[in-house]
């Protein structure tokens, strides 16, 4: 069996509002990802996707808490350090962590190559400014990113360019995993292939050893990850490989998220688009029993009673459903 | 595709005829070397009856294109005919009744709403537009409450609310329903469904047509996403920077485009049925 | 709205300075009750009169009721009084160079002091090492100490206008009081009078009323036109934008200041009223709220709900007021009390070039200020003539801006933490 890299268990986190109610975001949260392999989260807004991205780093701040549960990277715990070694030897190193709009995050005075100089020693101050450059234009090369990107300032650069430039920067550390939380959702859908295209091209090269990628496009999650978890309400309703959890779906509200996609393929005009009716929870008061029970069309009394918990099946596939997989399958088929 | 665009043509217009052709429509800001051409010298004909898509990534020029088609902007070059004649806006009563023709649907529906006003007043717009200024009291609550009906709301649980008390999908569904009220020959939609959530966006398609099937009238869809200009569309416009590089049957267009920068849109596009350039998942069968 | 006003109302920052504005305009309404009279009549006969409670010597000679009090320190005080450290130490000074050891001299004991003095002192002697002037200081002192110990009464004499006989009318021993209650004049000048005899805190209030009715003025005529002109230019856009682009950067290169030193040079001493002198503030600074307002219906004239609302077929007029004027009301609001504080600041500097309004006919903050610098208040050590301007300025635009910085608190959804 391969390495594990990320090795999450039980994890919750809430958000304190102003009001100082608790927003339980991210609910028992546990799954694995191995060496080499990708992670995808899918839901819609407001599930706790990007809460857990936050949750993931080990290093929180207002309004994000930890509540308990264990984030082990590579072995090694992370929630119990200190938030300052957490930020020193885990943010960047370990762990890297992009951002939707990561893109404006660059200062707009300053070139490049500062930013990476600023990267670099922050945790290994004995490099020099040269060593730098050449390990950043080595880097730069193997990603095809033009390497006179390290003399320019962030103004000059192109949406989608900008975007690569920051994922290679916030990279050049080589961590063990990568949290990319919607990279290229803010992008045309070219540059979004040339975002997705170095990602690959990172995981390929062993820059990066795992990665977590977020996004509501299940079309593109469908693509990017090896595996794919679906979220809702801050629990994972459903984890497997991405060719069954797309396809071959088992949890109700994964049904519903497969069945509002829509590409440009042939045959597409034909299938029947299906919506979910409501909204996601408040989660500042999650109703008792099954989260999804409110919405989902299956649902009996016994639902909204009784909580749902996660069972595992086999080819790392699991669910969090009040019904059994047959129950559901036959519900289904009639459906 | 759903039944209900076979039939909507059913209502008051001829499918087929004219209802929003544009010869040479050209929109130039700035002067000097700030000079842009947002849309540069475009052609089209849009038929009753039709769901039309206008396709076209950030910057592309669509939304200044739908502002002149709305009458919001001026037209620097070029003309607009409006069911069969010359499009006259010159005074503030032919723009008033232009606009009884043509309305729209905005893509962020947070920002598509007066947060000081409650939502009965954004009904009882639509209602005076229509000449229903002189009606009962009774009868105007008896037309929103048809409205917000037909978009599955309850006009008793919305009246006296802000708009901020309700949900994004509701917003926009109250939009919708701002449609029906005014019952427009023509329908532009912008980006209607990209700030909502995936799994709700079926449910505002669905009343969008259903609302053409109802009425009768010709929707324009302007989109980024091809997907959905495909999914929705009869009619396909592909827009590059302020120009239409290709038109036509949505069939056409999209699984036969002929202009390269459409083949390249379609190939960038993540699919699930076909493989998607480098990924490392192989081509499989449908599965249903 | 009642939401909003409620958040307002929780803002301390809100809150303090809008209770300070109002307690100052209370007082500005209630003292002339208490107080009638204009507060510019000369009631001292010369300048600076100290502050304090001033009593009518005469009435407390001729008509209140003497009541003999027993009070043991009562005559150290007055000696204190009449002999000040000053002397004592010259006292001293004669006595060492007389031979007294220094130690054996105690100023602080004036009992012991005058014993010494009294048996040393010989007017004659003359101590080496001190001047002739010196000595002659001293003897001065000396004279003026006799019967300190043992006071004289003062006898009052009076003189009958018809037999021109003086005779003796009252005789006042120096255990006599009389009580203050019972005095029929007396006058409580808290801040003294300034140098035309004017009693300084009426002044002042009047003063403080009158610019802050100058501040309201040129405010809202500052906020009216530069409301009007942002939002005309940022809606229509185009040659009208143009146009009052055109004015407001003109407006913006030349100095504010310079302008409003021209304006009311050219309008004469004769024709500046107070309104005359806020309406030329309010004229020269509209030029921010225009720029401000301008942005904010810039980013607001491309909302869709105002596009849906042009498409409802709703008037310009219509559109301003309903879709943009609330969005911007509360920034409206806040440019509002800072107009009115930089128009009080700008007539107390106008003011202060003797440039304000006419200046002998009504009090405003900048005038006081004038006036005390014109006859060196500070040289002359009054500072009830000019300090308590300077505060009262300061207190004014320290609330308001406090107002500001409280409803920025609610209204800016980025400080709200």
């Amino acid at each position: 069996m391969a390495k594990v890299m990320l090795d999450v268990k039980e994890l919750t986190t809430k958000y304190i509002t102003r009001f100082n109610e608790d927003v339980y975001a991210v609910d028992r949260v546990s799954f694995q990802v191995e060496e080499g392999k990708s992670l995808g989260i899918a839901g819609e807004s407001g599930c706790g996707k990007s809460t857990l991205a936050l949750s993931l780093m080990g290093y929180y701040f207002a309004p994000l808490r930890y509540m308990s549960g264990s984030i082990k990277i590579d072995g090694r715990e992370i929630t119990s350090m200190k938030p300052d070694d957490a930020r020193r030897s885990v943010l960047g190193a370990e762990i890297a962590y992009i951002p939707q709009a990561a893109m404006n995050a660059l200062n707009p005075t300053q070139k490049i190559i500062r930013f990476i100089e600023d990267v670099i020693q922050a945790h290994d101050t004995s490099k020099t400014r040269k060593d730098i450059r050449d390990m950043a234009r080595q880097r730069f090369e193997a990603l095809n990113l033009p390497a006179d990107v390290l003399d320019k300032h962030a103004v000059e650069l192109s949406g989608g360019m900008k975007q690569r430039t920051v994922i290679a920067i916030s990279t050049i550390l080589s961590p063990k995993v990568l949290i990319a939380d919607e990279p290229s959702s803010a992008l045309d859908v070219t540059s979004q292939k040339m975002v997705i295209k170095m990602i690959f091209d990172l995981m390929r090269d062993g820059f990066i050893r795992s990665m977590i990628f977020i996004t509501h496009e299940l079309p593109l999650l469908y693509n990017v990850t090896d595996d794919i978890a679906v979220m809702y309400a801050g629990q994972f309703v459903e984890v497997g490989p991405a060719e069954q959890t797309v396809f071959d779906p088992i949890h109700p509200y994964s049904r519903g998220l497969m069945r509002s996609i829509i590409v440009p393929e042939a045959g597409a005009r034909e299938q029947k688009l299906e919506a979910i009716p409501g909204t996601p929870p408040n989660l500042k008061k999650p109703p008792a029993g099954c989260r999804f029970a409110q919405r989902c069309k299956f649902a009996s009394p016994q639902c909204r009673a009784t909580e749902a918990a996660f069972t595992t099946i086999g080819g790392g596939r699991g669910y969090r459903c009040v019904y059994p997989e047959e129950r559901l399958r036959e519900v289904y088929a009639h459906a | 595709m759903p039944d209900i665009m076979m039939n909507g043509a059913a209502g008051r217009d001829h499918v087929g005829e004219l209802c929003l052709s544009g010869k040479g429509v050209t929109k130039v800001y700035g002067m000097g070397a700030r000079r842009t051409v947002a849309v540069d010298h475009v052609d089209f004909e849009f038929r009753k009856g039709e769901v039309i898509s206008i396709v076209g990534e950030s910057g592309s020029g669509k939304t200044t294109l739908v502002k002149m088609l709305l009458a919001l902007t001026s037209v620097t070059e070029g003309d607009i005919y409006f069911m069969g004649g010359k499009r006259d806006i010159t005074t503030r009563q032919k723009k008033h009744d232009y606009w009884r023709g043509i309305q729209a649907i905005f893509q962020d529906p947070f920002s598509s709403y007066n947060i000081f006003h409650k939502i009965d007043a954004v009904l009882l717009d639509c209602i005076n537009m229509r000449g229903g200024k002189g009606f009962s009291k009774e009868k105007k609550t008896e037309m929103m409450s048809e409205a917000c009906k037909f978009v599955n709301l309850e006009f008793k649980e919305l009246t006296n609310k802000y708009p901020f008390e309700l949900s994004g999908g509701q917003m926009q569904r109250l939009m919708i329903a701002r449609i029906f009220l005014l019952q427009p020959r023509i329908l532009l939609a912008d980006e209607p469904t990209s700030m909502i959530d995936a799994c709700s966006r079926a449910t505002i398609l669905d009343m969008l047509l259903n609302l053409r099937a109802e009425i009768g009238m010709t929707i324009i869809f302007v989109t980024h996403d091809i997907g959905l200009a495909y999914y929705v569309s009869d009619t396909v416009y592909i827009m590059e920077r302020g120009r239409f590089v290709e038109f036509g049957g949505a069939d056409d267009v999209i699984l036969r485009p002929s202009a390269e920068y459409t083949r390249r849109l379609i190939q960038d596009v993540p699919k699930i049925h076909e493989p998607w350039d480098f990924t490392k998942r192989s081509p499989r069968a449908v599965l249903t | 709205m009642r939401n909003t006003l409620r958040q307002v109302s929780r803002s301390a920052n809100f809150m303090i300075g809008f209770v300070t504005v109002m307690l100052i305009l209370l007082m500005v309404g209630i003292y002339p009750l208490f107080n009638p009279g204009s507060p510019l009549d000369m009631i001292g006969l010369g300048t600076f009169f100290k502050p304090g409670t001033y009593i009518s010597m005469y009435d407390a000679v001729e008509t209140a009721t003497a009541y003999t009090l027993r009070i043991d320190d009562a005559a150290a005080k007055r000696v204190a009084a009449k002999l000040p450290m000053a002397d004592r130490e010259s006292m001293k000074r004669w006595l060492i160079a007389y031979g007294i050891a220094e130690d054996a001299i105690h100023t602080d004991d004036l009992n012991d002091l005058l014993n010494l003095w009294n048996n040393t002192y010989d007017e004659s002697a003359r101590p080496a090492g001190l001047t002739s002037a010196f000595r002659k200081s001293v003897a001065r002192i000396d004279a003026a100490l006799e019967g300190l110990l043992e006071p004289l009464d003062v006898r009052v004499y009076t003189t009958s206008p018809e037999t021109g006989e003086t005779r003796e009318t009252a005789r006042i021993k120096d255990n006599q009081f009389i009580n203050v209650s019972e005095v029929v004049n007396t006058r409580r000048l808290w801040l003294g009078t300034d140098n035309f005899g004017r009693d300084a805190f009426k002044e002042l209030l009047a003063a403080t009323g009158v610019s802050l009715k100058i501040g309201l003025i040129a405010g809202v005529i500052a906020t009216a036109l530069g409301l009007m002109l942002g939002l005309l230019s940022g809606f229509v856009g185009g040659i009208v934008d143009d146009i009052i682009m055109f004015f407001a950067n003109l407006f913006t290169v030349i100095p504010g200041f310079v302008l409003l030193i021209l304006i009311s040079y050219s309008i004469g001493q004769e024709q500046r009223g107070a309104t005359v002198v806020a309406a030329v503030i309010g004229c020269t600074s509209w030029v921010w709220t225009t720029r401000s307002v301008r942005a904010q219906t810039l980013s607001l004239r491309n909302r869709d709900h105002v596009n849906l609302s042009r498409l409802s077929g709703h008037t310009l007029p219509r559109i301003l007021v309903t879709d943009i004027l609330p969005y911007i009301a509360s920034y409206v609001v806040m440019a509002l009390i800072l107009q009115i504080c930089s128009g009080i600041l700008a007539e107390a500097q106008l003011s202060m070039l003797g440039l304000g309004p006419k200046t002998t006919e009504t009090p405003t903050l900048g005038l006081m200020m004038f006036w005390g610098m014109t006859y060196a208040a500070h040289q002359n050590g009054a500072w009830w003539a000019y300090f308590p301007v300077i505060l009262m300025i300061a207190l004014v635009s320290f609330s308001m801006n406090l107002m500001n910085t409280g409803l920025d608190q609610v209204f800016n959804p980025q400080l709200r933490s």
